[in-house]
């Protein structure tokens, strides 16, 4: 069990509790966290889940696969931190991870 | 667009249907800080779940109840969601507001969202009720189709759509046999243009799927009441120890048409979703709904439309503006195989083929006027999503850098 910590656009936190395993896209969704819409159910296919990654935990993350970057790539409003939510998994290591939402999935 | 008015908070909202779009207007809902009762009624014994997986995941035992779920069960009560499982529609009664239901007394409605979904149309051809001729919509379809999925079996797939397709690819990888019988001469008929439906044939039998095209499908014949084998018009039989019948869905609008709401091919719907009764919404595959972009209505069978249309439901209820409409997109796995389309291909003119399909890495462009109307992507993420975004924009693009990989889409436009 791990927490993260989803950051709305508008400032708005919510703190889950994600199961190891877990994608942070999944903790976002079953939890009803507004900003993560996650169309494709983690399917990687439509970077609907894309996050900031709090700037400490950037280098725990594996890194993107090619897939992913080539979304991450043609999605807007990207930065250094951007990832799918959807390919982050939870672990122990990523205990207390900040992820900031940004202002329209779309 | 305007802000609506909010309504009452004590408006109950009332949900028939409990699958993706259903599950998820009542999520939204709560999302955006409606508080007034929702009822949430599904004729399925699970609360909402995800049925893309169906066909892929969950036959090759990579996804549990629990990871389909749209939200763990315990989000209803916590939400304040009256998920009454089990229960269907039975009428609606527009002038008194309430639904009857197969279960317990009618229930009152100031909001109605329609979202009882699409089912499986079923081949009225002698042997269609034996065991193990199946369908694949439900969690408990896909329970029984993968049963039958064993090593050495041989799954018969009626249907060259994308449903036959990925439980196809998912037979072959646990070392199951596949063959897919097809009324048309080429799989994808309906939703995908020539090129593409070849080379998806091309790469199926490449990988030991085997295909009988325009070929028309007689009978279902068995042994004591259990599928053995399709009998084709042209007498052959093929031996099968299932058989799975995907030939697309008709809206589930029954109980929609006798209470007189307007229906063609689904409920027809405005932008935010609402029928013809101002009281009563529809979203997902059961909507006929506009779509502005290519200036005609459309039925789409898709889980982003489910959730544009449940989040436009979510809007007008809290008095949020609607957002702009969506490019329409879908997607496919197969094998390794990510197929991504955004867009339809209506009135075009002229198609590019950009990558070399050979490579199983390409994407099929559809142009009208010299602008895209819709991209199919085969492992092209790029070519997906700056197509996604030239589909919205209508900006023309240049040939010459469109049909060439090199050229990065983020410069094809004009």
């Amino acid at each position: 069990m791990a927490k993260i910590t989803f950051v709305e656009h508008n400032g708005t936190e919510h703190v889950v509790d994600a199961k190891n395993g877990l994608t942070v896209m999944e903790a976002a969704v079953k939890n009803n966290v507004p900003g993560i819409d996650a169309d494709c159910g983690g399917a990687c296919a439509c970077a609907t889940c894309h996050v900031y990654v709090g700037e400490a935990w950037v280098g725990k993350l594996d890194k993107p696969s090619a897939m992913e970057e080539s979304m991450l790539d043609f999605a807007e409003n990207v930065e250094s931190n951007s990832r799918l939510s959807c390919q982050i998994k939870m672990s122990d290591a990523l205990d207390g991870i900040v992820v900031t939402l940004p202002e329209s999935q779309h | 667009m305007s802000v609506q008015e909010p309504m009452d908070p004590q408006t109950r909202v009332v949900i028939l249907g409990a699958g993706h779009g259903g599950g998820s207007v009542a999520a939204f809902l709560r999302q955006y800080g409606f508080a007034g009762p929702i009822t949430l009624v599904g004729e399925e014994p699970l609360p909402p779940y995800q049925r893309p997986p169906l066909s892929k995941a969950w036959l090759k035992g990579e996804a549990t109840a629990e990871s389909l779920a749209l939200k763990p069960l315990e989000f209803y009560a916590e939400n304040n969601i009256d998920l009454r499982l089990g229960v269907h529609a039975v009428a609606i009664d527009r002038a008194s507001k309430t639904v009857a239901v197969s279960q317990g007394e009618p229930i009152a409605y100031d909001v109605l969202v329609l979202a009882m979904g699409a089912r499986a149309r079923r081949l009225t051809i002698p042997g269609a009720d034996l065991k193990g001729v199946m369908e694949l919509r439900t969690a408990a379809d896909a329970e029984k189709l993968k049963t039958a999925l064993g090593a050495g079996k041989t799954l018969a797939v009626v249907g060259g759509g994308y449903v036959g397709l990925e439980a196809a690819a998912s037979a072959i990888s646990l070392s199951a046999k596949a063959v897919i019988i097809e009324r048309e001469h080429r799989v994808l008929a309906r939703v995908a243009c020539e090129e593409l439906s070849n080379f998806f044939q091309s790469y199926h039998a490449a990988r030991g799927v085997t295909f009988e095209l325009s070929a028309g499908v007689e009978a279902f014949v068995g042994v004591e009441g259990q599928v053995t084998g399709v009998k084709l018009a042209d007498g052959r039989t093929i031996a099968c120890d299932a058989a799975l019948v995907g030939v697309g869905a008709i809206p589930n609008d029954e109980i929609a048409k006798a209470a007189g709401l307007e229906c063609n091919n689904g409920v027809v719907v405005d932008l935010a979703a609402r029928t013809s009764d101002p009281a009563i919404f529809a979203v997902g595959d059961l909507t006929q709904r506009p779509m502005p972009l290519y200036s005609r209505s459309v039925r789409l069978e898709s889980v982003p439309n489910a959730l544009e249309q449940a989040k436009a439901v979510a809007c007008a209820v809290t008095g949020r503006p609607l957002a702009a409409p969506e490019v329409p997109w879908f997607w496919s796995d197969q094998f390794d195989l990510k197929l991504q389309i955004a867009g339809m291909p209506f009135d075009a003119d002229e198609i590019i083929i950009r990558g070399d399909p050979d490579t199983a890495k390409f994407a099929v462009f559809h142009l009208k006027q010299g602008c895209i109307q819709a991209v199919e992507a085969v492992n092209a993420a790029p070519e997906f999503m700056a197509g996604k975004q030239l589909v919205a924009s209508q900006k023309p693009v240049a040939r010459d850098k469109l049909v060439d990989m090199s050229i990065s889409m983020k410069l094809v436009a004009v």
